[in-house]
């Protein structure tokens, strides 16, 4: 390509950079090795391996109950957001109404916001409404602010999307529900799975805002989170082995899919729809 | 092309949702902050005692000012870690490019409490690091002051936002025409001064959107100060959460937010303006 990116080396810019990668990834390569650590969580080097610490993991239930509680509840959430998100990308992407400039800063503010924000204010707006704190309420917290991701990852899907093929579809006669369930849709199937799986890792992952609208049943990161307190064994270690593994290849297909049918190399999640 | 029904079927349930789980939660914690508590109960008489509270006890104010430090101190190692790296991936990594760039933003969605957690074992004093450092001869006893400390909240929420500084950043740098810095070493511009005044100017609007994501998200965070800060590290957002917990003050908590609410808001349109002004085009 250009002489700028192909032929000046910079070694040192490199090892910068390798530095950089190093401090992204190893705290998370101890805490992995870690969990193998028959004595414990501290102490260098690790010695004696062991798959004690999952053996433990596997038979105990109050964190299955809890993983169950985070699967339904980031079940739930997806098909809240992805509804109200691919509502919300049309209607960013087809209409204008008074106050939409307002309306896009709005949905956004949740992605931009320090969790605590959000959560107390659905806490209040929870209490104010006389709704019970439960899975649900967390549900709808997760559901609410994820409308964000859904919507922001849906307009960068529909702007891709063949415009004319709609306009064929309605010329020929078909009625704006059939053209929306025959070519819009179908058109952005590859977007709603990849933003489908982007906000089924982040609730499943969500802290901060679980955090106050949290009733008697734990998710999988509030079970983690109380038993911090109690102190640290690598059985800790070992389920955040499992979430990161999860994670990890959850985001890295979302990711491929998101490149095939996007297509952009530049992450516009960040970016202003 | 769409008629007036499909527009409103699009736009009226969102609207209507984010009216009523969004703007009417935010409206209420407005509400919240000029109420008052009185023998344990929450009463909706409305008054602006709360914010005088913030301003007449210093206590407040030294723990926002310490916040902000500690949000400034990320913002900058954020910076200091990410722009180089997404320089680095803009313009010299060469064909390994999508590799690492896909290994900088896969960590970025991946779990806050894990990455967390990880440093908190790591910095303990009987941690991870502490046994390294013993076990190569370079400390005998644990050094105890790495955890619960406000440089242990910095280390985490740096290792946290890098990835999110980064993003903005290279997609900047990414959007800057190749042409434009190949003219300015055919100039004879020095590599130094080509990125000075070419590259560096150019790739402000990211720099702007990725520093004020660090700072503003590390303003608000309570789980890092809980996780590895200790009393010494405590945050604004701590203070908060232990007056909707334990103290119950909702009313006085809503102001510290509501104040929280303001300077994000403030900052991020702050940033839009100076993006805008630095945005190429």
């Amino acid at each position: 390509m250009s002489r700028v990116s192909s032929t000046r080396h910079s070694p040192f810019l490199a090892m910068y950079a390798a530095l950089v990668f190093a401090f992204i990834y190893l705290p998370v390569v101890v805490l992995i090795l870690y969990s193998f650590n028959r004595d414990g969580v501290g102490g260098f080097p690790p010695q004696h391996l062991t798959f004690d610490w999952y053996r433990q993991l596997f038979a105990d239930d109050p964190i299955w109950d809890s993983v169950l509680n985070s699967l339904i509840v980031a079940s739930g959430a997806v098909a809240l957001s992805l509804t109200l998100g691919l509502l919300a990308a049309l209607a960013l992407d087809r209409t204008s109404f008074p106050g939409k400039a307002l309306f896009r800063r709005l949905v956004l503010l949740p992605l931009i916001l320090p969790g605590i924000i959000t959560g107390l204010s659905l806490l209040m707006f929870a209490v104010f409404a006389g709704l019970q704190l439960s899975l649900l309420t967390v549900l709808l917290g997760h559901g609410t602010a994820l409308i964000s991701v859904a919507t922001t990852e849906l307009f960068a899907g529909l702007q891709k999307t063949d415009r004319a093929q709609e306009e064929a579809s309605l010329d020929l006669g078909a009625t704006p529900w059939q053209t929306f369930w025959r070519i819009t849709l179908p058109n952005l199937k590859l977007s709603l799975i990849a933003a489908g799986l982007l906000i089924f890792t982040l609730s499943m992952d969500e802290i901060a805002v679980t955090f106050f609208l949290i009733g008697r049943d734990n998710t999988l990161p509030l079970e983690i989170w109380g038993r911090l307190r109690r102190g640290i064994t690598p059985e800790i270690n070992a389920v955040s082995t499992l979430i990161f593994a999860v994670s990890v290849v959850l985001i890295v297909i979302w990711y491929r899919i998101r490149m095939r049918s996007v297509g952009t190399k530049a992450q516009q999640l960040l970016e202003r729809p | 092309m769409y008629s007036r029904a499909y527009k409103t079927i699009v736009s009226a349930p969102p609207l209507l949702w984010v009216c009523l789980f969004l703007l009417l939660p935010y409206a209420l914690m407005f509400a919240h902050s000029f109420w008052a508590v009185q023998d344990g109960v929450l009463v909706h008489r409305w008054n602006l005692a709360n914010y005088q509270k913030l301003l007449t006890n210093p206590l407040y104010a030294e723990v926002l000012f310490r916040t902000m430090r500690i949000a400034a101190s990320v913002m900058l190692c954020s910076l200091f870690l990410g722009y180089p790296l997404a320089y680095y991936l803009s313009f010299h990594s060469g064909p390994r490019k999508e590799l690492l760039y896909q290994l900088v933003i896969v960590p970025l969605w991946v779990s806050y409490l894990v990455r967390g957690y990880a440093w908190k074992t790591i910095l303990g004093s009987e941690g991870v690091l502490n046994g390294f450092l013993q076990y190569v001869h370079i400390t005998h006893e644990p050094v105890s002051f790495l955890l619960y400390s406000p440089f242990a909240v910095v280390l985490m929420l740096t290792h946290i936002y890098t990835p999110f500084v980064f993003l903005p950043i290279y997609a900047s740098l990414e959007h800057i025409p190749r042409p434009l810095v190949e003219a300015s070493q055919d100039l004879g511009a020095s590599p130094a001064s080509t990125f000075f005044r070419v590259i560096l100017p150019l790739s402000m609007p990211g720099l702007l959107a990725g520093a004020t994501f660090a700072f503003v998200l590390s303003l608000g965070d309570f789980l890092a100060p809980l996780l590895v800060g200790g009393s010494s590290g405590t945050m604004i957002a701590n203070i908060v959460q232990t007056l909707f917990g334990a103290t119950y003050d909702w009313p006085l908590g809503a102001a510290i937010s509501v104040c929280i609410l303001l300077i994000t808001l403030t900052l991020l349109l702050l940033t839009e303006r100076l993006e805008m002004r630095w945005s190429f085009k």
